[in-house]
């Protein structure tokens, strides 16, 4: 084995092909793309060259601001919403259904499957006022309260969808924080019960240590997925009312292809690689230094 | 024969055969449609919303135009309304716009696809082919106020807009036909009063809503009200311009729209009105088919009055100034427009106007050539008012950018349920307008 991978021909042919391909399909469209954010003009009308335009737009863009600053907000909620109710659902799963829990986790992961367009539809039935109301606004009426316009505003229209999205992946954090929990040895678990741990203080000082590498692994995939949120937006609100709940995606998807600015389309783009970058980063070296204490 | 030198041979055959195996792909890819070869059939790309006019020159393939059809047999496509400026961006970027394509959902894009030279000049060929006097001259005008002065698309539908109104909620309630905005919000109080909803919009669509902007602007500042800010010359935030955003919001915030105008789409705003529901409705003349259909229409044919958008007092524009449209316009691909072609769009010019109005009730702007008794009465007064008409304005982002179009849209129900001011309101789209 030593002899493989000690001769550079041999890693040539192992790594080549798969380099190739990545470097055709991942490495070429981004260095593309960042060569459009040098440039102004659309497939019509063809590309000029236009400097730093874009980024000295990028930065005076209030659309840019109101997009990365909701981008933000929606990926932390998100994140600490599926994560919590992941881990909740976890610990129920295996602290309180134990060998019950297959209907349950099949049941609560189920929205995980559906498509994303069938559940935008779904939720938007569920809080429309108009033309009928929806169930959640017919609960509010028959408790005496007044009808909400959830989508007619961007404050209300935000929290349907972080419902929505928490709703709609808290199966899927379940299922792999499910994973870690089973993970912790059952003699660990037993002698910290003999030692008088048990509810909170087994979970505080026992669980949670032990399940944190798990936990970590599903911030970054959380956290990562978030920040790149497209179909769920569009399919509920479509960035709306007005530019209410529009992400960076989606601004960068309406610039490109909507609007005919490639260029500054690729740079907000940019913006966005970067921001996942830096997070992943944070994230990252969160994580390790945490391994390390656990 | 040496190791090394079989190596270098193999070596050398790599590349041989990796620009062999380009070669291939190059000759499978086809030509891309960028080549300026006759066309093999006469494709039609539409929007999958508008059936009229597609079902309109199907008729057309088997009747009138059989011989054209022939020579060049019709082949419609059509894509959801919402990605046609997508398609349309891709399409012109490889050279490939079909012979006949809905011409994007703003002027502003036709007008880049003319200026990269990939839409026809229809004017000439309709003179060249003698039929340019097919098209009536307001339908010609409005084209050309869209268009920066061109004739780049065909009047496959020709409208104008107004107010249609519950006649019978009228009389039970003693209301005349309002004459100015004051008396409109009279009417809509009295309506209010009585439990009915004054207006039915679409705040889905946006555009239901902007155009009662623009009426104001029209009526309030004169005809060349959003020509000023097309030039520059005056901006939407101006006050005299926030004013009519701010009469518009006023309609919301008393709750004439009715509950979450926002996630009303057109079918439903349309239902609305047709079924009682509401006392007004601002819409185009298209409407008129949905009023002739007695499926949908339970209020009755009788029952719909049209009135134009009312005057405002002391302002400068004139309520016989209608806002007028040619639908979603269609136009030709440059490349592609053969002598086939032109025999086609001859036919077109010659029967399209009468086939869609027998067929589908629906106004056009080509001369109607053999006489259609008109389904209903309103039907009979929009036709008059549309031959009679003098001078016709455009809708509020007739002149727009795509994306200032798309703001416009997307904040109007914010506008209306209160979630964005009137000054708010403008100043978004005026900075879309400046972005651009």
């Amino acid at each position: 084995m030593h002899r493989v991978l000690g001769d550079r021909r041999a890693i040539l042919i192992l790594l080549g092909p798969a380099l190739l391909v990545y470097t055709l399909i991942m490495l070429v469209p981004m260095v593309w793309s960042l060569g459009y954010s040098f440039t102004k003009g659309n497939s019509i009308e063809g590309f000029t060259g236009s400097g730093l335009d874009n980024f000295t737009r990028l930065l005076d863009d209030p659309a840019v601001h109101e997009a990365l600053w909701f981008t933000l907000k929606y990926a932390v909620i998100v994140t600490a919403g599926q994560v919590v109710a992941g881990y909740l659902l976890a610990l129920l799963y295996v602290f309180f259904l134990k060998k019950a829990s297959a209907l349950v986790r099949t049941l609560v992961f189920f929205p995980v499957i559906l498509p994303t367009v069938a559940v935008g539809l779904l939720f938007q039935k569920l809080f429309q006022v108009a033309p009928q109301p929806g169930p959640v606004n017919s609960l509010l009426n028959a408790i005496g309260l007044e009808s909400i316009d959830f989508f007619g505003n961007a404050g209300s229209a935000f929290w349907v969808l972080i419902i929505m999205d928490i709703w709609r992946s808290m199966g899927f954090y379940a299922v792999l924080l499910f994973a870690g929990l089973m993970d912790i040895p059952d003699e660990v678990l037993e002698s910290a019960r003999l030692d008088g741990a048990s509810g909170p203080r087994l979970i505080r000082h026992i669980v949670l240590p032990l399940s944190l590498p798990v936990l970590l692994s599903s911030l970054i995939f959380s956290v990562n997925g978030t920040l790149k949120v497209f179909d769920s937006v569009v399919a509920l609100t479509n960035g709306g009312p007005g530019t209410g709940t529009t992400p960076l995606t989606l601004y960068m998807f309406q610039s490109s292809f909507t609007y005919s600015e490639y260029g500054y389309g690729s740079t907000i783009a940019l913006l966005l690689t970067v921001v996942c970058l830096l997070v992943s980063l944070a994230v990252y070296r969160v994580s390790r230094r945490d391994n390390t204490e656990s | 024969m040496p190791h090394r030198t079989i190596r270098a041979r193999r070596l050398a055959l790599a590349p041989a055969g990796v620009l062999s195996l380009a070669l291939v792909a190059t000759a499978c890819g086809g030509s891309g449609g960028g080549t300026s070869a006759a066309p093999k059939d006469f494709t039609y790309l539409s929007v999958t919303e508008n059936t009229t006019t597609r079902t309109a020159l199907t008729t057309l393939s088997t009747s009138a135009c059989k011989a054209e059809n022939d020579a060049l047999p019709l082949k419609v496509e059509t894509i959801p309304q919402a990605q046609l400026d997508q398609k349309l961006q891709l399409l012109a970027g490889q050279d490939a716009l079909p012979g006949m394509f809905a011409a994007g959902n703003a002027p502003a894009l036709t007008k880049q696809l003319a200026k990269g030279g990939k839409v026809a000049d229809i004017e000439l060929e309709l003179e060249r082919l003698g039929v340019l006097d097919q098209l009536e001259p307001a339908a010609v005008s409005t084209i050309k106020a869209l268009y920066g002065g061109k004739l780049m698309a065909l009047p496959y539908e020709y409208n104008i807009e107004g107010i249609f109104y519950n006649k019978k909620l009228f009389q039970e309630d003693g209301i005349a036909v309002p004459g100015t905005w004051d008396e409109l919000l009279a009417a809509a109080d009295k309506l209010n009063a009585k439990g009915i909803q004054p207006f039915s919009a679409s705040g889905a669509q946006g555009w239901p809503l902007t155009r009662l902007i623009s009426g104001y602007l029209y009526r309030s500042l004169g005809p060349d009200a959003l020509d000023l800010v097309d030039a520059g010359t005056a901006r939407l935030t101006d006050p005299e311009y926030v004013k009519a955003a701010e009469e518009v919001a006023a309609l919301g915030k008393k709750g004439y729209f009715g509950k979450g105008v926002g996630s009303i789409d057109y079918d439903t705003a349309m239902n609305q009105f047709l079924t009682g529901k509401s006392g007004m409705f601002y819409m185009g003349s298209w409407a008129l088919a949905n009023i002739a259909d007695p499926k949908q229409n339970k209020i009755g044919t009788e029952n719909v009055g049209f009135m134009p958008f009312p005057a405002v007092k002391g302002g400068k524009g004139s309520i016989d100034q209608y806002p007028s449209n040619i639908g979603l316009a269609v136009a030709f691909g440059s490349k592609t427009f053969d002598d086939k072609t032109g025999a086609w769009v001859g036919c077109i010019a010659e029967n399209f106007g009468s086939t869609a109005l027998k067929d589908h009730g629906t106004i056009t702007g080509f001369k109607v050539n053999t006489p259609v008794k008109d389904s209903s009465e309103v039907a009979g007064t929009v036709r008059k008012t549309i031959s009679g008409s003098k001078q016709n304005v455009l809708w509020f982002e007739a002149l727009f950018s795509t994306k200032a179009t798309t703001l416009s849209n997307t904040s109007a129900p914010g506008l209306v349920n209160g979630s964005v001011s009137p000054q708010k309101f403008m100043e978004t789209v005026q900075a879309a307008l400046g972005s651009q």
